[in-house]
């Protein structure tokens, strides 16, 4: 399997060269078949992308272990759900994984508008087919997933061999998020490989109007819903897991995926300005490319160690591949650009600095700020070394002296920007609008207050997420008003009649509110605490309303560790609770590696978070170590509802026609005249 | 035109507050990175930085006294005796040998005084595609706020 394998990926490769130079060749003859045999080329390629990872999971199934990834990352003992997720613990695998992703979407693209944009898709497939093509150079010839195992037998031959067992998957990965976020993440990098793709095409055919942006929304949304998806899973693997009491470290490899989803945050709002007014078109363009260039610095940083990172172990060869391959992208995505730029004039103007125009204007600077802050932090390491020749590194306070503000400010163009006008917004309009949102955003930092969260940045956080808040369910409100009096239906009905109207507009408010609940998330922050103790059996600790008592402790072995767990009772003001069972994992195996497992108690008010950190040195007493993290099951659930409001945003509109034309038409009710413009006219996200 | 200065101050201020906050940041949290044998000539200010060094556990230096945890970490034949300060537990994976990062600033009495360590073994394992995240370790340094 292992040589049908890697004959498939030689194969692909092959496909790949053909779909890229037959491309070109297509583009200049315009020859028909030969537009045909390419795109059957790039179709061919996915296909045996797709089999050379199902071989690759078929060793790994079969525990085929004269195979050296398969040695490396699996063991008979590991269960069928990890052997899925082991193709992607390694490096071969995960780039192989990759080409595997990006076939999905190549796959999708070709097959899906095979018969449409005659004229654009050519380009598009040479695009795909060379991003392909590296990934594959990769697989084949730097980092080939499918070599075997050999060494030198008794008469001093080189010859294969088959080892009895495998080294097993690392126990920090063997957790279910830890299977499911990787797949996301990557698809979100792979992802926007396509609007990339779409970009370049348009400028480089010159192709008319804005339809590669209309085309490549719904690729765009898909690639950011994974990547928003997968950030959130690696917080919360690192939350649940790593057993520091915190989601996010800042860490390179974090920050790497952060890195394209700022710059594709920014891109799906700033296309908006290109649909609606022509303007910002070089902005658009180059930020399509700069998000796909982050997706390849993302798996660079990620793969190649570069910076030194906690975890990055894996020094491989792979590092001047992906430096020369972003070259090249570099340096193809300018020579489009210099060629090509008149194409990309625009054809408005900036008219008023109160306007939607300038609140995209501004949340796309900001996001881009936020981009190149993390982005220099980042890789301060390696610019320092370079430049003055010691290795210097920045931490937490440098990216959250940046971040914050620029997090609060566009938590507050979130509120602002989808309620102001195109070109100029009247003071009226401005006073009808966001009145009420600012009293109520009072009222709740108010309440907030009182509530005892106070402290200065958290409490801006939380006033801004209350009025935001309140401006989304104020239009959802006033629009439902306005179908619910001219339908009949209740007012309920009427918001989600409107939200399907509009899936855009109103998809987008959701994720906008589910962001607004990931920041209440953020803004405990401020009010974490957390308590070490050496504890004996039947001591108590005390924190926030909690008091721990260390009840009793137990080991158990299991097929590939062996667990030593504490027993904690949890009182709330002297009334018993619940047990916590945190836990320590001793692995089988030369290394002895560890793993924590920690134990959380959840609520929407705080979670209770107790770790067992092993023994004391000196004593022999468990170490408890408990935190008190407000708010944070509010960033889970703002995740969930940014899922579902991407679901939304892709959903197709439902006409409003077929709705109206069943009832009759009301008599002209009082409402009708005081009608926020922007929902009668579908102005806005759409 | 007008609107443009108007946008183009708008920028500006916004650009020049953030660049002030990250200096900041930087100010706050930068930390060099040396090797023992650097650590060991280093003169006059360099020396009151925050640093990171990394190297081997020295076999059976590690030695447990009232408040602190003492060893000796060795790279390329150079010594360098450390005091382990911080209050979270050494990791479990800090054992002779073992590959240890430690951070802090150099104490009067020529021993390293670390308020963070992070160890590992020479580990059979590659690091994860995409999502793997630091091991855990005593370390703080490189956890937010959040």
């Amino acid at each position: 399997m292992d040589v049908f394998g890697s004959f498939a990926l030689l194969l692909a490769f092959v496909c790949a060269v053909y779909a890229f130079v037959g491309g070109i060749a297509a583009i200049k003859t315009r020859h028909p078949l030969l537009v045909k045999s390419t795109r059957q080329a790039g179709i061919a390629t996915c296909v045996l992308v797709f089999l050379g990872t199902v071989s690759l999971e078929y060793l790994l199934f079969t525990d085929n272990f004269s195979v050296a990834y398969v040695v490396s990352h699996s063991n008979r003992d590991l269960s069928t759900f990890y052997k899925v997720a082991a193709l992607w613990s390694g490096q071969e695998g995960s780039l192989l994984f990759w080409s595997c992703l990006l076939s999905v979407y190549v796959i999708s693209v070709l097959i899906a508008y095979r018969n449409k944009n005659g004229e654009l898709m050519p380009y598009v497939g040479v695009v795909l087919a060379g991003v392909q093509i590296f990934f594959l150079t990769l697989n084949n010839f730097v980092e080939s997933p499918f070599k075997t195992l050999a060494a030198v037998n008794v008469s001093g031959v080189m010859a294969p061999f088959v080892r009895m067992d495998g080294n097993g998957l690392n126990p920090l990965l063997q957790y279910p998020e830890m299977v499911i976020h990787p797949p996301n993440l990557y698809s979100g990098y792979t992802g926007f490989t396509i609007p990339f793709a779409f970009a370049l095409a348009a400028l480089l055919a010159r192709y008319p109007g804005e339809k590669w942006i209309h085309l490549t929304r719904k690729w765009t949304m898909i690639a950011w819903c994974f990547q928003s998806l997968g950030i959130l899973l690696g917080a919360h693997w690192a939350y649940a897991v790593l057993g520091w009491g915190g989601y996010w470290g800042w860490d390179p490899v974090e920050n790497a995926s952060l890195l394209p989803w700022l710059t594709g945050t920014a891109f799906l709002h700033s296309v908006m300005m290109q649909e609606k007014r022509g303007m910002m078109k070089v902005w658009n363009v180059w930020l399509v490319f700069s998000t796909f260039l982050l997706c390849i610095l993302g798996t660079f940083l990620t793969r190649s160690g570069v910076v030194s990172s906690v975890h990055a172990f894996a020094n491989s060869q792979i590092g001047p591949w992906f430096v020369g391959f972003m070259a090249i992208i570099l340096v193809v995505c300018f020579a489009a650009y210099i060629k090509n730029r008149d194409y990309l004039a625009s054809e408005n103007h900036l008219d008023s600095l109160v306007s939607r125009e300038s609140s995209f204007l501004f949340n796309n600077l900001l996001f881009l700020v936020a981009c190149l802050a993390v982005l220099s932090g980042t890789l301060f390491p390696v610019f320092s070394e370079w430049f003055s020749g010691s290795r210097i590194s920045v931490g937490a306070p440098f990216f959250n002296k940046i971040m914050i503000p620029i997090g609060l400010a566009i938590l507050f163009l979130t509120g602002v920007g989808p309620l102001l006008a195109w070109r100029k917004t009247s003071p009226d309009s401005m006073k009808r609008n966001f009145g009420w949102p600012l009293m109520i955003g009072i009222v709740g930092t108010v309440i907030f207050y009182l509530l005892g969260y106070r402290a200065a940045w958290s409490l801006v956080c939380l006033y801004l997420c209350v009025f935001v808040a309140a401006t989304i369910f104020m239009e959802f409100y006033r629009g439902g008003k306005v179908i619910s009096a001219r339908s009949g239906m209740n007012i309920i009905m009427g918001m989600h009649e409107l939200a399907m109207r509009n899936t855009r507009r109103y998809g987008g408010y959701v994720i906008h509110f589910g962001m607004v609940l990931i920041f209440v998330g953020l803004a405990g922050a401020a009010f974490n605490k957390d308590v070490l103790k050496s504890m004996n059996m039947g001591d108590s600790m005390q924190i926030g309303p909690y008091t721990l008592v260390l009840q009793s402790a137990d080991a158990t072995a299991e097929k590939n560790y062996t667990a030593q767990r504490m027993i904690i009772e949890v009182l709330k003001n002297n009334k018993q609770m619940m047990l916590l069972y945190p836990e320590k994992r001793r692995f089988q195996g030369d290394n002895q590696e560890s793993g924590t497992m920690v134990s959380i108690y959840s609520s929407l008010r705080e979670d209770l978070y107790v770790v067992y950190s092993g023994q004391d040195p000196d004593t022999n007493m468990p170490v408890v170590h408990a935190y008190l993290n407000p708010l944070v099951k509010w960033i889970w659930l703002g995740g969930c509802i940014v899922v579902f409001g991407t679901l939304l945003a892709l959903a197709p509109n439902r006409r409003a026609a077929i709705a109206l034309s069943a009832v009759p038409e009301p008599a002209p009710s009082p409402v009708v005249p005081a009608l926020n413009p922007s929902v009668t006219l579908g102005e806005g996200h759409d | 035109m007008q609107q443009r200065a108007k946008f183009g101050v708008g920028i500006g201020v916004i650009v020049f507050a953030l660049s002030f906050l990250a200096w900041l940041g930087y100010g706050e949290s930068k930390t060099y990175y040396h090797t023992i044998a650097e650590y060991q000539t280093l003169q006059g200010s360099a020396r009151s930085h925050r640093m990171r060094l990394a190297g081997t556990v020295a076999p059976g230096s590690i030695r447990h006294t009232a408040g602190r945890v003492e060893f000796v970490l060795e790279e390329q034949g150079k010594q360098l005796p450390v005091s382990y300060i911080g209050t979270d537990p050494l990791p479990d994976t800090f054992v002779d040998k073992s590959q240890a990062l430690v951070e802090g600033r150099p104490g009067d009495d020529g021993r390293f005084v670390a308020e963070h360590v992070q160890a590992k073994c020479a580990s059979k394992y590659e690091a994860a595609p995409g999502g793997d995240k630091p091991v855990p370790t005593a370390d703080t340094q490189q956890k937010s706020s959040m």
